[in-house]
C-alpha cells in the first residue's frame, strides 16, 4: 500500500467549525453517552478505614442517607473486635433519578485495634491489591467479558481520630504506604469534639506531616489536568483532611427536619457547612468528583499495578534483564 | 448486540437499598459526559464503492464540510485505501474523524483480489490497537482510536441486484466491521423502481448470510425510530454541496432540466434518514460494537491463532503468562537455530568462494607455465637458427677468405706463369 493508508492527524487547519447553516448533529453523541450509561449503570467501591468507634458506620449511612454500612447489614451480630483486621464488603444497588448504581462499602474492622499495630495496614494493601489482580486476570482472558465487573477501590476513606494534635505513628505509616495504591480521602472523625481554632490548627499540623512524610492524597498534584483543574483541586486541598460528623437520625430545627446529633448544648447538623464540612466531602466524593476519583484509579493506580505484575513475571520467568518490554516480544512472536 | 451485560438482577449478595434522601450521584452521568467532552471524540468511516459513485460528496454532504478531495482515475492497477484525518467542532463536541476512501474499487479487470486490500487495512488498525493494549507501559485513554467504526458501501443503481463484487465484498467484511450499505446516485431510479431493488438487495443479502448492521433495539427510547428505519434499508441517497435556490431558501441540491433533487427532501432520497441514524443517535452504538464485538473477535482470534488459550488441554487454566513464556523460548531456540544455520552457511560459502579462487590462481599459474614454456621454445628455435646462420656465416666466410687465398695465389702464379711466358718468349 503506497497511499497514506495509516490515518495520519493532520488536524486539517486547527478545528473547521461547522457552518451553522445546517446541523449536522455530532453533538447528539453526548445524548446517546448519556443513555448509554444510564443504561448500563455505574460502579463505586468505597473503602473505610479507622479504629473501631470513630464513627465510620454512621458516615457512610450518612453519605449515601440509606443502609449501607457492614452493620446495619447484620444487626444481631455480636460486636466484637476481631484479632486481626478483617475485610468485609457488603454490596448495594441504589438508584437515584433513574441512575443505578452498585454500591460497594469494605469495611475493615479490627484496624488499628490491638496492642501490636505494626503491619495492620497489610491485609488492607492485599485486598487492594487482589482486586486489580482480579482485574487484571480478567483483562489478559481470551475470552472475555464484555464488561469486566470492576472490584477495585476506587476511594479509601481514612478516619484520624480527634486528637487535636498531630497524626499518630500508625497514621503515617499507613497513608505512606497505600497512597501509592488507592486514592485516599483523609478525615477527621467525631470532629464536633474540636473547637473551630483546634480544628484549624489539626488541620494545618496533618497538612504539614502530610508534606512532610511525601504523602499525596486526593486530589494528587501531579494529575490535574489544566489551570482550571488545578484551582478547583488547590481549594480542596486547602480543606484537606475534612472534618466531619456523621448521624443518621432527623431532628427537628427551625421548623425543618434535618440530620443532626442533639446534645444538651445544642444540636449539631451535620449538613450545615457552618458546623462541619460534611457537605464538602459528600460534594467531593459524591457529586463532583466521583467520576474522576474512578478515572484516576483505572488509569493510573491500576496501570502501575500492571506494569510492576508484568514487569515482575518477566524477571520471574526468564534470566533476562528486566528491562524488554513484553510487548517487544510479543510482535517478535507475532513475526514468526 | 445488546451491550447490558451487567446482570442487571440482584447478585448474590447484593442488596437493593432505596435512599432516605437525595444524595447526589444522580450527577454521575454528566460528569461522565463532562469527562468525555474535554477528552473528545473519534469517529472513523470507510467508505467502498466503485471510482465515481460519489463517496467523498457524500462526506463532504454529511458533515457539512469541504474535505480536500482528489479525483481519481480509472486506471489503477490495484485498490488502495486513502485514510484522512479532521478535526471538528460542533458547540462544545469534538470530534476526530477520519475518513477512508477505497481508490480503484471495481476498475480493475480481474477483480477476485479487490476486497483483500480493505480487511488488510481494517486488520492493520484492530493490531496496532491490540498491541497498544498488550503493552506493558500503555496509555490507552490517549490512544488515537484508528479501528473503522462504520462501513458505508456504495451500490450502484442498477436497478437488478447486486453485483457478485460486492456480495463477495460484503460477506468478508461483515463480521469485521458495521456494514451499512447505501444505494449511491439515487436520483437515478425511479420510486417504484427503486422499492423493488431495496428488496431485492436485502433479499440477497439474508440469502447469502451477509450480516449487516441493525440499528439497535434495546433502548426503549431509540427502539422505535430504529426499527423503522431498519426496514428503510438499504437508503437511497443522494449527495450535493451546491445549493439551489428552491422557494426563498438555499437547499443542497442537484439541478436537472427537469427539476432539481434536493438532497434534504425526505421525499426525494434517504439522506436525512442515514445522517440521522449514521450521526445523531447511533454513533455510539457502532463505536461500541466495534470494540465489544469485532475488536473482541479480532482479539480471540489472533491470540488463539498465537497459540494462547484460556485453559490448556487438561482443562486447567493456564495464564497468558505461562504460554507467552514457553512460546518465548521456542521462538528464542528457532533464532538460535537459525542463526547457526546461517553461520553455516556462510562459512560454507566462503569455503567455497575461497576454492574457487585457489581453483583460478592454479589455473592461471599453469597457462602462465605454458606460456613460458612456449616462449622459451621458441626462443631455443630461434637460437639454433641464429647458431645456424652463424654457422653459415662463418663458413662462408672461410670460403670466402679461402677463396680469395686462391685467388691471390693463382694470381701469383698467374703473374709468374706471365713472367715466365714472357721470359720464354725472349730466347
Amino acid at each position: 500500500m503506497s497511499e497514506a493508508t495509516k490515518p495520519q492527524p493532520q488536524a486539517k487547519g486547527e478545528k473547521t467549525p461547522i457552518s451553522d447553516t445546517s446541523y449536522v448533529g455530532i453533538d447528539a453523541i453526548l445524548e446517546q453517552m448519556r443513555r448509554k450509561a444510564m443504561k448500563q449503570g455505574f460502579e463505586f467501591n468505597v473503602m473505610v478505614v479507622g479504629q473501631s468507634g470513630l464513627g465510620k458506620s454512621t458516615l457512610m449511612n450518612t453519605l449515601f442517607k440509606s443502609k449501607v454500612s457492614r452493620k446495619s447489614v447484620q444487626p444481631n451480630v455480636e460486636e466484637r473486635i476481631p484479632k486481626t483486621v478483617e475485610i468485609k464488603s457488603v454490596s448495594h444497588d441504589v438508584e437515584e433519578k433513574g441512575v443505578r448504581m452498585k454500591l460497594t462499602v469494605i469495611d475493615t474492622p479490627g484496624f488499628g485495634d490491638q496492642i501490636n499495630n505494626e503491619n495492620c495496614w497489610q491485609p488492607i494493601m492485599k485486598f487492594i491489591n487482589d482486586q486489580y489482580e482480579s482485574y487484571l486476570q480478567e483483562e489478559i482472558n481470551i475470552n472475555r467479558k464484555k464488561r469486566i465487573p470492576d472490584s477495585r477501590v476506587h476511594c479509601c476513606i481514612y478516619f484520624i481520630p480527634p486528637t487535636g494534635h498531630c497524626l499518630r505513628p500508625l497514621d503515617v505509616e499507613f497513608m505512606r504506604h497505600l497512597s501509592k495504591v488507592v486514592n485516599i480521602v483523609p478525615v477527621i472523625a467525631k470532629a464536633d469534639t474540636l473547637t473551630l481554632e483546634e480544628r484549624d490548627s489539626f488541620k494545618k499540623t496533618i497538612r504539614e506531616e502530610l508534606r512532610a512524610n511525601g504523602i499525596d492524597v486526593y486530589p494528587q498534584k501531579e494529575f490535574d489536568e489544566d489551570a482550571e483543574d488545578r484551582m478547583i483541586n488547590d481549594k480542596i486541598r486547602e480543606m484537606t483532611p475534612f472534618a466531619v460528623v456523621g448521624s443518621d437520625q432527623e431532628y427537628q430545627v427551625n421548623g425543618k427536619r434535618i440530620l443532626g446529633r442533639k446534645t444538651k448544648w445544642g444540636t449539631i447538623e451535620v449538613e450545615n457547612i457552618a458546623h462541619c464540612e460534611f457537605a464538602y466531602l459528600r460534594d467531593l466524593l459524591i457529586r463532583t468528583h466521583m467520576q474522576n476519583i474512578k478515572d484516576i484509579t483505572c488509569s493510573i493506580h491500576y496501570e502501575t499495578y500492571r506494569v510492576r505484575r508484568l514487569n515482575e513475571s518477566n524477571i520471574l520467568f526468564t534470566s533476562n534483564p528486566p528491562d524488554h518490554p513484553a510487548a517487544g516480544e510479543m510482535s517478535c512472536c507475532r513475526v514468526q | 448486540m445488546a451491550s447490558s451485560d451487567v446482570a442487571r438482577q440482584p447478585d448474590k449478595g447484593v442488596r437493593s437499598l432505596s435512599l432516605a434522601g437525595h444524595v447526589g450521584f444522580d450527577s454521575l452521568p454528566d460528569q461522565l459526559v463532562n469527562k468525555s467532552i474535554c477528552q473528545g471524540f473519534c469517529f472513523n468511516i470507510l467508505c467502498i464503492g466503485e471510482t465515481g459513485i460519489g463517496k467523498s460528496t457524500l462526506m463532504d454532504t454529511l458533515f457539512n464540510t469541504n474535505f480536500e478531495n482528489f479525483e481519481s482515475s480509472h486506471f489503477e492497477p490495484q485498490v488502495k485505501l486513502r485514510a484522512q484525518t479532521y478535526d471538528l467542532q460542533e458547540s462544545n463536541v469534538r470530534l476526530r474523524l477520519t475518513v477512508v476512501n477505497t481508490v480503484g474499487f471495481g476498475d480493475q479487470m480481474n477483480k477476485q483480489e479487490s476486497y483483500q486490500p480493505v480487511v488488510d487495512y481494517i486488520d492493520r488498525q484492530f493490531e496496532s490497537y491490540l498491541q497498544e493494549e498488550l503493552k506493558i507501559k500503555r496509555s490507552l485513554h490517549n490512544y488515537h482510536d484508528s479501528r473503522v467504526h462504520a462501513c458505508l458501501y456504495f451500490i450502484s443503481p442498477s436497478g437488478h441486484s447486486l453485483k457478485s463484487l460486492d456480495l463477495v465484498t460484503m460477506k468478508k467484511l461483515d463480521s469485521k466491521v458495521n456494514i451499512i450499505p447505501v444505494i449511491a446516485k439515487a436520483d437515478t431510479i425511479s420510486k417504484s423502481e427503486l422499492h423493488k431493488f431495496k428488496i431485492k438487495i436485502m433479499s440477497e443479502l439474508v440469502s447469502n448470510g451477509v450480516q449487516i448492521y441493525q440499528f439497535p433495539l434495546d433502548d426503549e427510547t431509540v427502539a422505535k425510530v430504529n426499527t423503522t428505519m431498519n426496514g428503510h434499508l438499504p437508503f437511497a441517497v443522494v449527495g450535493s454541496t451546491e445549493e439551489v435556490a428552491v422557494g426563498n431558501k438555499m437547499v443542497k441540491a442537484r439541478q436537472y432540466p427537469w427539476g432539481v433533487v434536493q438532497v434534504e427532501n425526505e421525499n426525494h432520497c434517504d439522506f436525512v434518514k442515514l445522517r440521522e441514524m449514521l450521526i445523531c443517535v447511533n454513533m455510539e452504538d457502532l463505536r461500541e460494537q466495534t470494540h465489544t464485538r469485532h475488536y473482541e473477535l479480532y482479539r480471540r482470534c489472533k491470540l488463539e491463532e498465537l497459540g494462547f488459550k484460556d485453559t490448556d488441554s487438561e482443562c486447567k487454566p493456564v495464564s497468558l503468562q505461562q504460554t507467552y513464556e514457553a512460546k518465548r523460548q521456542e521462538f528464542l531456540v528457532e533464532l538460535q537455530k537459525r542463526e547457526d544455520e546461517m553461520r553455516q552457511m556462510f562459512v560454507q560459502r566462503v569455503k567455497d568462494k575461497e576454492a574457487e579462487l585457489k581453483e583460478a590462481e592454479r589455473e592461471l599459474q599453469s597457462r602462465f607455465e605454458q606460456l613460458k614454456r612456449l616462449h622459451a621454445e621458441e626462443k631455443a628455435a630461434l637460437e639454433e637458427k641464429k647458431r645456424l646462420l652463424d654457422d653459415d656465416l662463418s663458413s662462408f666466410g672461410k670460403r670466402k677468405a679461402a677463396a680469395q687465398l686462391l685467388q691471390a695465389q693463382s694470381l701469383t702464379a698467374n703473374g709468374k706463369k706471365d713472367k715466365d711466358r714472357k721470359n720464354s718468349g725472349f730466347m
